[in-house]
């Protein structure tokens, strides 16, 4: 099963990183799951949303950044739109199964105990509505959420990208504007039935275009900053308030010794419009991350790091099917058993599933090139690009 | 056709409500709930005045759904009923009365609109909120549902009542399709703020889950279950006003 990873330049460590978000976001959906308990989003601020936008972001502009300087802004927007409409058909797919599962709660579950919580089913009365709502991308159910956000990242993104490459300092700051403004003003989509999106595409448009401007040569000028011991010391000494933070929330009596200045400085971590600690949390981890994972790290070649990496070089198909499997897991454990032993069992044949997949569709896409290779020149590789974009 | 089978439904109810304390007694131990999940430094300063001077204590349950029972037994067995008779034990003393005002689909913001209304016509001691299912289902905008929170926090205690929160039911079945997780973050942060107890439901009926003290993934018609919980919930919440108003003393004397 160990197939030799693609190396045409890419650097290994965000498709890795991606492959572990990937896991760690099927892991959180994955309801009263003790496994979850491992993942990040119980030791700090930030969680995997946060990697995944920002390497999304780093890959688009890796890849349709290099396609807009081969082949010129309007081929390489047609790609990116054409990416936007594959992940609105993924949505949609993923929707319709979400409705088969909460058909099939509704006419097989009765609990007097649960009356109140049954009116989740509500939207089932009226379902010309909402399956039109859901088509606007307004209804979106629980979890339901992040591709949402990317369709939007990516509608936006031509323009973005074409800034990005000829002023990028002023795209980068018209996208920290965009940011605070948000926060200013309240600035959000509307929801149906009540409310805004789950992940403001304002707020969250921040992280997807930094990820695209160190693509396009940030990091190189950010090194000097990323080399220092001094960065290093203040990312790690914010990690460790964010984790003693963290476990305040988890551990009862210990939330008695945070000042109480503090808790008003610092409450609510708005998740919506990404908080501005979820995102410094997200540097301080990269910035460690970087210090510690060098880009030619021997290790990323390794059999042992190519599980996640083959994950994240797939993410759209993967991603999907990790909400789909996080689906398949919770109907195991209400059908079967909701005991600790099928948490492991699921979460672990969950990702087992991701990765079987995942080598399955690199070896499709191998054997398609092999077979298209001598008819045309190579285009922009579909799984660098917009493939994995 | 229809009416025997409600007759002989509600006589089977009638039945099983009015058996002996002894299936309950033998639940007493499986529903224990761990003391770091009930009892914390906030204090019910109105209810400890209220009970040591007076020695009356009036409760009133503002909530929604899931402090409903249905049935023609439930308004008996939901954990209203069973707090006050929970408390009725426990402080024999005492005039205890628990109102129940708990309504069917109505979200936070519903809710803290009628607390003024709460605090003229029952003149609370103390008000346990039960709030935040709907609003999760609905998935009302965090920020509103805090504010929500806030002016109805605000408002009893300008009222000279004490409030207890409680957040949502754990409910494995439809965790999926619902997350309580971020409201009920926000539910933990405002009690907090306002220095008030927190009933964790959601935790306490997941420690129940996982210890096997009840399969709360269970699918049926079964009122059993439902009678059950909420009969530990209202212990529950007895326990947690005794410690938090301070009023151990008054049960041992009660007791001697």
């Amino acid at each position: 099963m160990h197939a030799p990873v693609v190396t045409t330049g890419r650097d290994l460590r965000l498709d890795l990183f991606r492959g572990i978000a990937l896991w760690l976001i099927f892991l959180d959906h994955i309801p009263s799951n003790l496994v979850a308990w491992g993942t990040i989003r119980n030791y700090g601020f930030s969680d995997a949303t946060e990697i995944f936008v920002f390497v999304s972001g780093y890959t688009a502009a890796f890849v349709y950044g290099k396609e807009m300087r081969e082949r010129g802004f309007f081929i390489s927007s047609a790609h990116i739109l054409r990416r936007a409409w594959q992940i609105y058909v993924a949505h949609v797919f993923l929707f319709a199964i979400y409705l088969a599962e909460i058909s099939y709660v509704a006419t097989s579950f009765e609990n007097p105990l649960y009356a109140e919580e049954m009116n989740i089913l509500d939207f089932l009365k009226q379902p010309d509505v909402t399956i039109v709502e859901a088509l606007l991308l307004k209804f979106k159910p629980a979890n339901m959420d992040v591709l949402p956000l990317y369709i939007i990242l990516l509608l936006l993104f031509p323009p973005i990208l074409w800034l990005l490459r000829y002023r990028s300092a002023l795209a980068l700051g018209a996208s920290v504007l965009l940011y605070v403004l948000t926060w200013v003003f309240n600035w959000n989509l509307p929801s149906y039935p009540s409310g805004h999106w789950y992940f403001n595409p304002f707020a969250w448009q921040l992280l997807f275009v930094f990820g695209a401007w160190c693509a396009l040569g940030g990091a190189q000028r950010l090194s000097t900053v990323l080399q220092s011991r001094v960065t290093l010391a203040i990312a790690v000494a914010y990690l460790l308030f964010a984790f003693v933070i963290t476990l305040t929330w988890y551990l009862p009596g210990v939330g008695q010794y945070v000042p109480h200045w503090l808790e008003e400085l610092i409450y609510p971590i708005d998740k919506v419009n990404l908080d501005v600690l979820r995102f410094a949390h997200f540097l301080a981890l990269a910035v460690v991350t970087v210090w510690f994972v060098p880009r030619d790290w021997p290790a990323l070649k390794s059999r042992w790091a190519w599980p996640p990496i083959v994950c994240g070089q797939h993410s759209l198909e993967i991603f999907c099917l990790g909400i789909f499997l996080s689906f398949a897991a919770h109907f195991a454990m209400v059908e079967v058993s909701g005991a600790v032993w099928m948490q492991f069992l699921v979460s672990g044949l969950g990702i087992v599933i991701m990765v079987g997949v995942a080598a399955l569709l690199t070896w499709y896409k191998r054997a398609e090139e092999r077979s298209a290779g001598s008819r045309r020149k190579k285009g922009p590789d579909a799984d660098l690009a917009g493939g994995e974009a | 056709m229809k009416i025997p089978i409600a007759a002989a439904l509600a006589a089977l109810c009638a039945a099983l409500g009015a058996l002996p304390g002894a299936a309950f007694a033998a639940e007493r131990e499986a529903c224990e709930v761990p003391g770091y999940l009930l009892f914390g430094n906030n204090e019910l300063k109105h209810v400890s005045e209220a009970v040591q001077k007076d020695k009356r204590l009036t409760v009133a349950v503002v909530g929604t759904g899931s402090s409903l029972l249905a049935g023609p037994d439930g308004p008996r067995s939901a954990y209203p009923a069973r707090l006050e008779a929970a408390l009725k034990r426990r402080l024999p003393s005492v005039d205890v009365k628990v109102v129940s005002l708990a309504r069917s689909r109505m979200t936070a913001e519903d809710l803290a609109r009628g607390m003024e209304k709460v605090l003229a016509d029952e003149k609370p001691d103390l008000v346990i909120w039960q709030t935040g299912t709907l609003d999760a289902i609905r998935r009302i905008d965090p920020d509103a549902f805090r504010a929500a929170l806030e002016e109805g926090v605000e408002t009893l205690h300008r009222g000279g009542a004490d409030v207890i929160l409680m957040n949502m039911q754990y409910s494995p079945r439809t965790e999926i399709m619902v997350s309580p997780g971020p409201y009920a973050d926000t539910m933990r942060v405002v009690a907090q703020q306002h220095e008030i107890p927190l009933f964790d439901r959601l935790a306490i009926m997941r420690h129940w889950s996982d210890t096997g003290a009840f399969d709360l993934y269970a699918a049926g018609k079964d009122n059993v279950l439902a009678q059950r919980v909420h009969d530990c919930i209202g212990r529950g919440i007895a326990s947690m006003i005794i410690d938090a108003a301070h009023l151990r003393s008054v049960d041992t004397k009660a007791g001697q």
